[in-house]
């Protein structure tokens, strides 16, 4: 990045996109294409929650779906084509100096006309005894890319949505047993995917309860799940090598705190224009109120953004 | 842009354990899509650090015994070693700042 002279930012930019998932790669591109000189951070992999979906099958114009990781690094190569700077890094810090906004990055401050946040959701982690300690030693948010580590054993997943039954799913290629452990009587999943799941040989239901405690053994990894029944009571240990978490995702909205208001499950308030009440700050994707939160709503709040964003940059500083 | 070189079950000891340098061992597996997008960062770092780490990526699927031996259970998983020891874990992904940290750790 280039030094801007006699200033203190290390760099001087016309838009900043927070967020490399689907959304900030859509705003990437159209922003680039617009020919304004466009940064996205990104502080983990490209790609986001798609990154770890294997195979997509409700994108349309993929009649037969496709895997999530390879339409990630085309979005990317797409965007890039057009001239989007990527920056692997974190931005942990947003404020506005009229007409300009400052983010404070890793690499430092950074100066841009206008800021699309589109951090997207981390996922929410069960806040029991043995989860951090044991994560990536048998506990693990991502089956996709853990599973194939419990060939022939036996693991539990945690959850009842999609998600989790589209984890559980892809664990039994691996996994002998697989227990999808859910706080309610029924999943919330699909039609389709509760369906796929109820009839699975390998996939034992055990309903009403929540995980309490992950065991680990003398070698620090996973051997044991403590349930808690929550009609009853009871509890009792299950004994498994791995614990798959699916309990749903919160919106990475701690940039906008303080600048926009946020509801009670921290997403940002936007209009249709993915504007929040500050001029020239968008929030879209997963981080705003009333997203559907799938890959294709994903992608077209990016663009919707970055179609404001540049009008927005024409009326204020064209 | 560098691209870190292939260790497998026969040949870590000899590029990993026995190394002069600190090693960074990327494990990684072809059906991992999230070790693809891991890739490219530590491409970078790999540039960055070119003569006092060195960078290999073993591919679990092939060379079960090494990843069994560090019981990798989680991918991508990079361990930085120091001596033919490992000194430093990093599960999943990270921002590369954090990885940059576990490097210059074991540089010292």
């Amino acid at each position: 990045m280039s030094a801007v002279e006699g200033g203190s930012f290390i760099d001087d930019i016309d838009i900043a996109v927070v967020g490399g998932g689907p959304t900030g790669l859509a705003a990437g591109l159209y922003a680039a294409r617009a020919r304004r000189r466009t940064v996205l951070w990104e502080r983990g992999v490209l790609g986001g929650q798609i990154a770890l979906t294997s195979l997509v099958e409700n994108y349309p114009g993929f009649a037969d779906g496709v895997m999530g990781p390879d339409l990630v690094i085309d979005m990317h190569r797409q965007a890039e084509r057009f001239g989007l700077e990527t920056a692997y890094g974190r931005v942990d810090g947003l404020r506005r100096e009229p007409p300009y906004y400052v983010l404070t990055t890793s690499d430092g401050d950074v100066r841009a006309k206008a800021v699309i946040v589109a951090a997207g959701a981390d996922p929410v982690k069960l806040g029991v005894p043995g989860e951090e300690a044991l994560t990536g030693h048998g506990v693990s948010y991502c089956a996709t890319c853990d599973a194939a580590f419990f060939s022939g054993e036996v693991v539990a997943v945690v959850g009842g949505g999609d998600a989790a039954v589209e984890e559980a799913l892809f664990t039994t290629r691996y996994a002998r047993h697989v227990y999808l452990v859910h706080r309610r009587e029924r999943l919330r999943a699909s039609t389709i995917l509760r369906q796929r799941a109820l009839s699975h040989e390998k996939i034992e239901p055990i309903w009403s309860t929540v995980g309490e405690e992950i065991g680990g053994d003398s070698a620090g990894q996973v051997s044991s799940l403590a349930l808690r029944h929550l009609p009853s009571g009871r509890r009792r240990q299950l004994p498994v090598a791995g614990v798959f978490i699916f309990v749903g995702h919160r919106p990475s909205t701690e940039l906008l705190r303080g600048l926009v208001p946020l509801d009670g499950g921290g997403h940002a308030y936007v209009n249709l224009w993915m504007e929040t009440e500050q001029p020239g700050l968008f929030a879209a994707g997963d981080v705003r109120i009333d997203s559907a939160r799938q890959l294709a709503t994903a992608a077209g709040d990016g663009v919707t953004a970055a179609v404001r964003a540049e009008h927005y940059l024409q009326q204020r500083f064209d | 842009m560098a691209h870190p070189a292939d260790t497998t079950d026969d040949t870590f000891d000899q590029d990993v354990v026995q190394s002069d340098l600190p090693v960074l061992v990327d494990f990684w597996a072809p059906w991992c899509g999230p070790c693809r997008m891991v890739a490219p960062i530590v491409e970078e770092l790999a540039d960055e650090y070119d003569g006092r780490v060195k960078f290999v990526k073993l591919n679990t699927d092939e060379n079960p015994r090494i990843a069994g031996q560090y019981g990798i259970r989680s991918i991508p998983t990079l361990l930085v070693f120091k001596g033919g020891q490992p000194v430093g874990q990093i599960i999943g992904f990270r921002p590369k700042s954090d990885l940059a940290k576990h490097l210059e750790a074991a540089l010292t």
